[in-house]
C-alpha cells in the first residue's frame, strides 16, 4: 500500500508549520490541508475530537494530534535526519527545553505584544526573565540541537520568526541584540537554512493578520 | 561507575509518584530526598534553576526535570525490562496524547475542585466531570489505558487516585458513583506493588489539605 500522509493546518500557525519543518528536513511526502479554523472541516473533527485543533497529522489513515507529539513521532518513523539526539539524556534535555517554550514563554511572550495596556509591562518583564533562560541554553552552539537543527529548534522557531512578527506588528521589542545576542545570532541562522525559509509563511501576510486580529487600538502604527 | 539515583521529591506529589512508580516498575533503587517547599534546598535550586520544583531526578549527578520526562527518561535508560511506553510508534504517540491530555487537562482542573467555591467551584466540578467522562470513553474496556499492560497513561494518571477523597470531600460527589470504569481500573493498578507502595493513603493526603486550606484562607 503506498504511504499517505496528511497534515492539517494553518497558513500562519507556528504549530503546524513547526510539523512541516519536521516532515520537510525528513524528506517526507505529504499533503496538506488548510484549515479554516471559523469553520473546521468534517476531517478535522474526525481526526482530533479531543482537542478539535490543528495540526493534525493523519499517517495511513491514523491520526496523531499535539505538535510536539507528532514532532517525535516524525522522528521514530522515518529514518535519516534525526530531529533527537539518540543518547538519553540528551533527549531529556531536549524535551526539557521543547515542553519550557511551550508551556511557560507563549503565554508572557503573547500578553507583552497584544495584552491589555497595563499588563503589558509585566509580560514583557516576565518573558524577558524566560528568553534569559533559552539564552543562556544556546551557549556557544550554533542550533538548540548543535551542529544541525533539531525538535528544540523547530519548536522555538515561534521565538526566531513569530516573535519579530509580533514586534514589528505591535511595536513592542522583546528579543534586543543587546540582551540576547546569542538567541538573535541563532534566529538569524535559523531562518535563514534552506528548508525553514521555504516553509515560513509570508511574512508581510502575518504581519497584517496580526494587526488586525489583534491590533486594534493597542497596535502602534 | 556506580548507578547512582537521586529523586529530590515530597510525599504528596502526583507528579512525583509517577517518578516512584516508574523507579519502582523497574526495581531500580534510588535516594529518596523529602523536599520542605517552603524552604527549598540548595540542591533542588541548583538541580532545577528553571522551575525551582519537584520532582527532580539526579543520575550520577545530572538532573532531569518535569515527571513525564523523567519517566521517559528512565523507560530508556532502563530498556532492559518492564517496558513503560509502547514499542510501536503510533501506540507511542497515542502514550504521549493521552499523558498531554492528563497534564493539560486533568491536573488544571483538579486544583480548583477543592481551592474554590460557589459558582467557580460549580464550574470546575463539570470541567472535571467532561474529562472524566473522555478518559473514561478512552479507556473503554481495556484493562489498562495501554491495553493489556500497565504503562505510561496508567502511571500518568493513576497517581491522582491518592487525591480522590480530597475531590470527593471538597467537591461533594462520589468517584464511585460518577466513575466506575475509573475506579475499576484504580483497584486493577492498586494489585500492583508499584503502585500499592508508593501512593499515600488518601486520609493522609486529605488530613494535610485541611491544613493547607486554613493556610490559604479557605477555611
Amino acid at each position: 500500500m503506498a504511504e499517505e500522509v496528511l497534515l492539517f493546518g494553518v497558513w500562519g500557525s507556528p504549530f503546524s508549520r513547526r510539523v512541516e519543518m519536521a516532515l520537510k528536513l525528513k524528506g517526507v511526502e505529504y499533503k496538506y490541508m488548510e484549515e479554516d479554523i471559523t469553520n473546521k472541516s468534517p476531517a478535522l473533527l474526525k481526526y482530533n475530537p479531543i482537542h478539535k485543533k490543528i495540526p493534525v497529522l493523519v499517517h495511513n489513515g491514523k491520526p496523531i494530534a499535539e505538535s510536539q507529539v507528532i514532532l517525535e513521532y516524525i522522528d521514530e518513523t522515518w529514518q535519516g535526519y534525526s530531529l533527537l539526539p539518540k543518547d538519553p539524556y540528551q533527549r531529556a534535555v531536549a524535551r526539557f527545553w521543547a515542553k519550557f517554550i511551550d508551556d511557560k514563554c507563549l503565554q508572557p511572550v503573547f500578553k507583552a505584544c497584544w495584552g491589555e495596556e497595563k499588563d503589558r509591562e509585566k509580560a514583557a518583564e516576565e518573558a524577558t526573565e524566560l528568553l534569559k533562560f533559552l539564552e543562556e541554553e544556546l551557549k556557544e552552539k550554533r542550533f538548540f540541537g548543535g551542529e544541525s537543527i533539531g525538535m528544540v529548534d523547530i519548536v522555538a522557531s515561534i521565538i526566531a520568526f513569530w516573535l519579530g512578527v509580533f514586534e514589528e506588528a505591535s511595536g513592542v521589542k522583546l528579543l534586543t541584540t543587546e540582551k540576547f545576542p546569542k538567541l538573535c545570532n541563532w534566529a538569524h541562522e535559523f531562518v535563514s537554512n534552506g528548508v525553514i525559509k521555504e516553509n515560513l509563511p509570508p511574512r508581510d501576510k502575518l504581519i497584517a493578520y496580526f494587526r488586525n486580529r489583534f491590533g486594534g487600538a493597542n497596535a502602534s502604527k | 561507575m556506580a548507578n547512582e539515583v537521586v529523586l529530590l521529591d515530597t510525599w504528596v506529589s502526583s507528579f512525583g509518584m509517577r517518578v516512584r512508580i516508574a523507579l519502582a516498575e523497574k526495581g531500580i533503587k534510588y535516594e529518596y530526598k523529602e523536599e520542605d517547599l517552603r524552604n527549598k534546598s540548595d540542591l533542588l535550586l541548583k538541580m532545577n534553576p528553571v522551575h525551582k520544583k519537584i520532582p527532580v531526578l539526579i543520575h550520577n549527578g545530572k538532573p532531569v526535570c518535569e515527571s513525564l520526562i523523567i519517566v521517559q527518561y528512565i523507560d530508556e535508560v532502563w530498556n532492559d525490562s518492564s517496558p513503560l511506553l509502547p514499542a510501536d510508534p503510533y501506540q507511542r504517540a497515542q502514550a504521549r496524547f493521552w499523558a498531554d491530555f492528563i497534564d493539560a487537562k486533568v491536573q488544571s482542573v483538579t486544583r480548583r475542585v477543592w481551592t474554590t467555591k460557589g459558582e467557580e467551584q460549580e464550574a470546575a466540578k463539570k470541567e472535571y466531570f467532561e474529562t472524566f467522562k473522555i478518559l473514561e470513553g478512552e479507556l473503554g474496556d481495556k484493562p489498562y489505558f495501554g491495553g493489556e499492560t500497565f504503562g505510561f497513561v496508567d502511571i500518568a494518571l493513576v497517581t491522582l487516585y491518592s487525591w480522590f477523597y480530597v475531590y470527593e470531600s471538597f467537591g461533594n460527589f462520589s468517584m464511585e458513583a460518577e466513575f466506575p470504569k475509573i475506579m475499576t481500573w484504580v483497584k486493577r493498578c492498586m494489585q500492583k506493588e508499584s503502585v500499592a507502595k508508593t501512593l499515600p493513603d488518601q486520609k493522609k493526603v486529605y488530613g494535610l489539605v485541611v491544613d493547607l486550606r486554613k493556610k490559604l484562607g479557605l477555611d
